[in-house]
């Protein structure tokens, strides 16, 4: 077993997750690879969503990946920081606004 | 942010030839990445052959009045390389009866060399289709006078061709120097109050972008773009089009990858990257290189690299294009660089 759960070099290797599942491997990179075209959102604005959610799902991959994405975008690092606050306020909010689930059980347990 | 050159500083990169063994050595050495001679044999594209020549580039000196991080000429104040008078005219000879129909002053700063506005004045009698100066812009406002360039530039139907890496203050400073970005900015202006960069303007205005890290230009149209719309909105400024530039991993910008840890992760992403349409269209297919001394090189690259033409022919005063049409390209792991994504030229992508 590896030392350590990630290794960046790993990064380089996702293409080969074909290898064990040709089809399906091949259907998720098409599908990836369309998602991240320019349309009606530029692939710019794509980048900066996806590290976000690269955040979000505190996937060190991603978070690599990502931001050398932007960066060859032309992104600069308080637009990089931005987007990461959205996403944490999305991750904040929703988790507090849970809270009104409590509120509820308490007011309907506790009157 | 660098003060000197390597040359200035005694730095072992400042040596071409141990610029040329790490890029040899290590990753290349072991196999683990293929060399790129090995790369474009897979597609039949080696030997790289020159074909008809089409674009000289001058390079009339190193020094500079910027000490840009990621320099690939290592060019600063400090640099004393600077292209005679003499050697100038035998480079108008060649101008004169050789078929390229673009001409490409470069350096260094090219307006610092001396005898800069006497060559100008010279090579546009010529009357070669294309004739472009790499102006790093804060030139025209580094000195009073330098002040009349863009009045120049435009009685000699030059094309400006400038750096400019981002748009944003911040990112620009970074890579070229503090207040690097607002004299860029006014001389964009002054440039543009004479009539370069106009959409319809005959004056033909380009910026180059290249990245300000260990990363790859994105692309070159969405940037062009980008940087068109915060240039207008922010300062109403206009310019023609955007050359996304690779970074290659020689000089200053070799130095910093290594003291970075970066070098091998740029390695893989230039070899990565490997296109081989790009290939069909390198520059050095069609470009020469003449360096401040008059010596013929592939491309300005190998010129940094010492890397002279494989011809009898490789001095411009000896120069002979049909002796130079057909010779074999002196390639390195370095020329990754130029085939990588969309490809990189001094005119921007090639696929």
């Amino acid at each position: 077993m590896a030392k350590t759960y990630y290794d960046p070099a790993d990064l380089r290797k996702f293409g080969k997750i074909t290898e064990w599942n040709e089809e399906l491997g091949n259907k998720f990179f098409d599908y990836y690879g369309k998602v991240f075209e320019e349309g009606a959102l530029t692939a710019r604005e794509k980048s900066l969503i996806a590290l976000a959610v690269a955040h979000t799902e505190q996937c060190p991959y991603c978070i690599d990946a990502y931001t050398k994405d932007t960066l060859q975008r032309g992104v600069t690092k308080e637009e990089m920081m931005e987007a990461i606050h959205v996403g944490a306020a999305i991750k904040s909010g929703a988790t507090l606004v849970h809270g009104v689930q409590m509120m509820n059980k308490v007011n309907k347990l506790d009157g | 942010m660098a003060t000197k050159s390597l040359k200035k500083l005694g730095s072992d990169l400042a040596q071409s030839n141990k610029q040329l063994e790490i890029l040899s050595n290590g990753i290349f050495k072991t196999g683990e990445l293929p060399t790129f001679k090995d790369k474009i044999s897979e597609t039949s594209q080696f030997p790289l052959i020159a074909k008809k020549l089409e674009i000289l580039q001058i390079n009339v000196g190193y020094m500079c009045n910027q000490v840009c991080d990621h320099c690939h000429v290592d060019a600063g104040p400090d640099r004393k390389e600077i292209m005679t008078r003499d050697t100038m005219r035998q480079c108008l000879e060649v101008i004169k009866t050789s078929g390229a129909h673009t001409l490409d002053l470069t350096g260094g700063a090219p307006e610092m060399n001396p005898d800069f506005r006497w060559f100008v004045e010279e090579a546009a009698k010529v009357g070669i289709k294309d004739f472009i100066v790499r102006s790093n812009l804060t030139i025209i406002r580094a000195n009073k006078k330098y002040y009349d360039l863009p009045e120049f530039f435009k009685k000699h139907n030059v094309h400006v061709v400038s750096s400019m890496p981002h748009w944003t203050r911040g990112k620009t400073d970074k890579q070229r120097g503090e207040g690097v970005f607002d004299m860029s900015i006014k001389a964009l202006q002054e440039l543009n109050a004479v009539g370069y960069g106009m959409p319809d303007s005959d004056l033909r205005l380009d910026l180059v972008y290249n990245p300000s890290g260990a990363f790859l230009p994105g692309d070159q149209a969405a940037m062009e773009k980008d940087f068109k719309k915060a240039l207008l909105e922010d300062f109403d400024i206009k310019f023609h089009n955007l050359f996304a530039i690779t970074n290659l991993p020689i000089a200053r910008f070799l130095d910093f990858l290594i003291a970075s840890e970066n070098y091998e992760d740029y390695m893989y992403q230039l070899v990565e990257a490997y296109n081989p349409t790009a290939v069909k269209n390198v520059m050095c297919t069609n470009t020469l290189s003449i360096s401040w001394d008059g010596y013929l090189f592939d491309c300005d690259f190998n010129q940094m690299l010492e890397l002279p033409v494989n011809s009898k022919s490789r001095h411009i005063s000896d120069f002979n294009e049909e002796l130079l049409e057909g010779r074999n390209i002196v390639i390195s792991q370095h020329c990754y660089g130029c085939t990588a994504g969309a490809g990189s030229s001094c005119q921007g992508v090639v696929a």
